[in-house]
């Protein structure tokens, strides 16, 4: 893989903060785009901008025709069975709530969910909500002190009552990849429907639904290299079908009377309003730029990238990892003994090196390791080992001017 | 020294500074002098929670002079709570109440009291503002 070919793709890259090159380990917060996706965005906007579904006009009928196409590429990527089972949502966060709404109003109450010790709080909050409104229960897999679930201890939370089991792919603060095969296989050997909260996976390994055999799997398009304001649910037709519509408006209803309205089919039922057009065009621009790529290469390097800034970081005095699962992915969370990530975000931003600290939305994961929060780099298929020995120089910088 | 001329003699230190990493060496130093929040105070009514950092204040009011301390998990916060405090600390409550601290956004650190910051300082400076206010005679 040509790294610096794939770089010179992401216009951002070039930039300079403070004066100095960018150096972007933010990517689990969301990653850059190339051009082929702005480029898209633009086009859209300057030569097929219409509504869409509605009109007989030409524009209209070509930004329909290029919407369906983006979710027509998506559904080849992620392997979904039917197109229609391939929901545009604004992002994760929506398509959990749209779950946790639609799906939870089949659930009564005394009925479980089950999610796991490492969520991120839109993996959390919404199944409270669902609990508060429908009398449900919620169970959580506990999490070892290397920030790998304790798959013994999910076996026996599951029982009759489970009916849903939501759990994330891959960790946003940890890196940890959950062996989300097996939740799912157990999970349906009782009956319960699965979720699998894809935000942190799909732009480092290949995803295929059918294969995994999960109900619903959610993402947002900005953190694989698409715009903002776009995701996806992708869910099994049959239950989709059960569920009742999350929001309703245009574009959801076949039949509207003041008496009585009826339902569009899928996947229209899901998407009320006009949608996000140009965002769902460009997240399918997304899903071209990751075909052209080989995944397992996208992994390979990645993986060296995690094993060569592990090892650096390493040799720094006082490090602590938090996350150090065995299967994990491009993402080290990390603290310096006594000094606060505040300060070392701060002066490293000064240094044009972008990480993330703070407890990254994840607080129930600060609160076992009783820590506020993590200093978080986390690396994307553009990043390179240049940039890490940069990060590493900075550190080396800092850390003598914040010790006493 | 007025809080104007307080706050001009802070701008012209910072002038001295054009490299940024100079710069934060300078608000460490003097996150290290803040007059800090006696053992006593550090409650957790004085805690002032912040997404990023933590920060404690306690305020005094003495023969119409304000008496600021604090402290904070991490010391670049510490340093600019230190400058804040220089400026106010000896005036007048109805001084203090109007201050504008503008003089922050001139030696370029108005990032660390954005809102979306979440460092706990916007808040300290409305507490600041708060005390003033409810010992202003």
């Amino acid at each position: 893989m040509d790294i610096q070919s794939i770089r010179s793709q992401f216009p951002i890259l070039a930039e300079k903060i403070h004066g100095k090159p960018l150096v972007y380990f933010d990517n689990g917060a969301t990653t850059q785009k190339p051009l082929s996706v702005i480029q898209r965005i633009s086009d859209y906007y300057s030569k097929e901008n219409a509504n869409i579904h509605r009109g007989v006009h030409t524009l209209s009928q070509e930004a329909t025709t290029a919407y369906e196409n983006a979710r027509n590429t998506i559904q080849k990527h992620i392997g979904a069975k039917e197109n229609y089972e391939v929901l545009f949502t604004k992002g994760t966060t929506d398509g959990i709530n749209l779950v946790a709404f639609s799906f939870g109003e089949l659930l009564n109450a005394g009925d479980e969910i089950i999610i796991s010790a490492m969520e991120h709080h839109s993996n959390i909050v919404p199944w409270q909500m669902l609990c508060e409104r429908k009398g449900c229960k919620l169970r959580v897999i506990p999490m070892n002190e290397k920030g790998e679930l304790e798959l013994d201890q999910f076996d026996k939370l599951l029982s009759d009552k489970t009916k849903l089991v939501a759990v994330t792919h891959i960790s946003n603060s940890l890196g940890t990849v959950n062996d989300v095969k097996y939740i799912i296989e157990k999970a349906h050997a009782i009956g319960a429907k699965v979720l699998i909260d894809g935000a942190q996976s799909i732009q480092h390994i290949q995803v295929n639904v059918q294969e995994l055999d999960c109900d619903f799997y959610v993402f947002s398009g900005h953190k694989l290299f698409g715009p903002t304001g776009i995701g996806v649910l992708y869910g099994k037709e049959e239950i989709l079908n059960q569920m009742p519509p999350y929001q309703g408006g245009g574009d959801m209803i076949k039949e509207v009377t003041f008496e009585k309205t009826t339902y569009n089919v899928l996947p229209h039922k899901f998407e009320a309003g006009t949608p996000n057009i140009a965002g769902g065009i460009g997240l399918g621009a997304a899903f071209e730029f990751l075909n052209s790529l080989d995944m397992k290469e996208v992994l390979k390097h990645e993986q060296e990238l995690l094993d060569y800034a592990t090892a650096e970081l390493t040799k720094i005095e006082g490090i602590k990892f938090y996350g150090e699962a065995k299967e994990k992915t491009s993402v080290i969370s990390f603290l310096i003994d006594g000094l606060h990530p505040y300060d070392v975000g701060t002066l490293l931003d000064k240094m044009g090196i972008a990480v993330r600290t703070g407890h990254h939305c994840t607080q129930p994961i600060m609160d076992q390791f009783c820590i506020p929060g993590t200093i978080r780099a986390s690396f994307a298929l553009y990043n390179t080992k240049e940039e890490i020995d940069v990060f590493i120089a900075a550190l080396n910088r800092i850390i003598p001017m914040l010790k006493d | 020294m007025s809080i104007k001329e307080k706050e001009q003699e802070i701008i012209d230190e910072f002038a001295l500074y054009d490299d940024w990493m100079d710069k934060y060496e300078y608000i460490i130093e003097l996150g290290k002098d803040l007059p800090l929040i006696e053992a006593q105070y550090k409650t957790k009514d004085r805690l002032i929670k912040g997404c990023q950092s933590q920060v404690w204040l306690h305020a005094d009011c003495k023969d119409n002079k304000m008496k600021f301390s604090a402290d904070s998990d991490a010391i670049i916060t510490k340093g600019i709570i230190a400058l804040l405090i220089r400026v106010v600390n000896d005036e007048s409550p109805a001084d203090v109440a109007t201050s504008e601290f503008k003089f922050i956004k001139e030696i370029g650190l108005q990032e660390h009291l954005s809102p979306t910051r979440s460092n706990g300082l916007v808040s300290m400076v409305k507490d600041m503002k708060l005390n003033a206010l409810k010992a202003v005679k």
